[in-house]
């Protein structure tokens, strides 16, 4: 294991965080804004949020 | 006056308390930090190390524990599995051969050996040759044999097949009402017809792929929760598990997809352009299609694979943590630590089984999508 590579999926693995966080939020205010879609907001957030996950697993993979 | 100085009093002695029994706390973590000797904490972090490794690979015996004798011995608690290998006829022998990879197990004049729970062939002495790179050279019989994997997908088959028989047969006989754990599975099904499968697939379609929805769900769903149990399995934890899981959803999506389905991958501009004007674009928009096709299914092995050894590693360590720390201080933390994760992952056994069934169904969707199906859309949009 180099110290580079660590430290690139550290970044890649804040980058993840971030967006995921921000899906979350997001996903937060629409429902705060249209509770009546909580079902459909839900679902659409959890497969944005899979698909960046995929990504941050894939750069602890390459670790 | 009195009061409010009284009061002061107290918050102030109540702070130095805290301080001090903070003070306390971090004299006796970091004092038993440092207890027993640094030679014995490294071998036991190796240790540790090691057993976790091995929990995460899948292994030739099924045995539930291990501890080692006051005399350096090895004891093991469970149960020898068949081995089953081709190499010029079948060989079908005990995995007791090995005595826990520890031996040479010699089958009708061939000598086999176990090196980092991979079968080799090898000489009466069990050596094995390394290349350049440190790779084994040994011939590689095929292996076919029944892992402690593959026994726990048999029993999770077999446990699946008969609870929703009997579900089914309990429907029948009772008037259409569900009867026992019938209550508990109903919602989940019809959860996963009304909520995953309808949405996504269409409602003319969804039944065509409803059992293999149902299957994949339960099958990841129960697979996980037992990898929680102290069976200590990690079944969907396995990439070769989850890569035969995304191979049927690859499988399914492709043979089932109609002409549509095509067409949007090898024409997805249709008539809204001159085909002099597609050319250009299309260099570089069908191989982004093609490789689509293949990254979908890719991203669902990758993700289960990946949470599921994540979370297997977590736990493990956090469990190892409380060996290493051996104090009435860090052990109790590592435990509310590890039992914090532990229902994490009861959530997470959960959501990876609704992600995978939820993203296969959505993949269904494309393939099943047909024209008149995307009209509607947009007339529904029109409608909006």
């Amino acid at each position: 294991m180099e110290i580079p590579v660590m430290v690139g999926a550290g970044l890649v693995v804040i980058g993840v965080g971030i967006g995921i966080g921000k899906i979350g939020g997001s996903a937060m205010e629409a429902i705060a804004r249209q509770p009546e879609s909580y079902g459909k907001i839900q679902t659409a957030m959890l497969i944005a949020a899979a698909l960046i996950e995929g990504i941050g697993f894939a750069a602890l993979f390459a670790v | 006056m009195q009061r409010f100085l009284s009061h002061y009093y107290l918050s102030d002695m109540h702070r130095k308390i805290t301080v001090k029994t903070i003070t306390l706390l971090l004299f006796l973590v970091s004092f038993t930090g440092f207890a027993g000797g640094d030679a014995e904490k490294g071998d036991q972090k190796s240790e540790i190390k090691e057993y976790i490794q091995h929990h995460l690979k899948d292994s030739y015996d099924f045995s539930l524990l291990s501890y080692t004798t006051d005399s350096g011995e090895h004891k093991y608690i469970g149960a020898p599995l068949p081995i089953i290998l081709w190499d010029n006829g079948l060989k079908v022998f005990s995995s007791s051969k090995f005595h826990h990879g520890e031996t040479v197990a010699e089958v009708d004049g061939n000598f086999y050996k176990q090196y980092h729970s991979k079968i080799y062939k090898t000489d009466a002495e069990g050596t094995i040759n390394y290349d350049a790179d440190h790779h084994p050279t040994n011939v590689k019989p095929l292996d076919f044999s029944i892992t402690k994997g593959v026994v726990m997908i048999l029993i999770t088959g077999l446990l699946m097949f008969f609870l929703f028989r009997g579900l089914a047969r309990s429907y029948a006989t009772n008037g259409g009402i569900a009867k026992g754990v019938g209550r508990f599975f109903e919602p989940i099904v019809l959860y996963i017809r009304d909520d995953i499968a309808v949405p996504n697939i269409g409602k003319e379609k969804y039944m065509k792929y409803m059992p293999y929805l149902l299957t994949v769900f339960f099958f990841i769903w129960f697979l996980n929760i037992f990898g929680l149990t102290p069976l200590g399995v990690n079944v969907t934890g396995n990439i070769a598990v989850t890569a035969c899981l995304a191979l049927l959803t690859f499988l399914l999506t492709n043979f089932t997809g109609t002409k549509d389905y095509w067409k949007h991958i090898f024409d997805p501009l249709g008539d809204s352009m001159p085909w002099y004007a597609k050319i250009p674009l299309y260099i570089i928009l069908i191989p982004i299609e093609v490789l689509g096709i293949f990254i979908k299914p890719f991203s669902l092995l990758i993700r289960l694979y990946a949470n599921m050894q994540a979370g297997h590693i977590v736990l493990m360590s956090l469990i190892g943590l409380m060996f290493i720390f051996k104090s009435w201080i860090g052990s109790p933390m590592s435990f509310g630590l590890a039992f914090a994760i532990s229902l994490i992952e009861i959530l997470v056994a959960l959501l990876q089984a609704y992600i995978f069934t939820m993203l296969s169904a959505l993949y269904f969707g494309f393939a099943a999508e047909t024209h008149d199906h995307a009209e509607e859309h947009e007339g529904e949009i029109q409608h909006l």
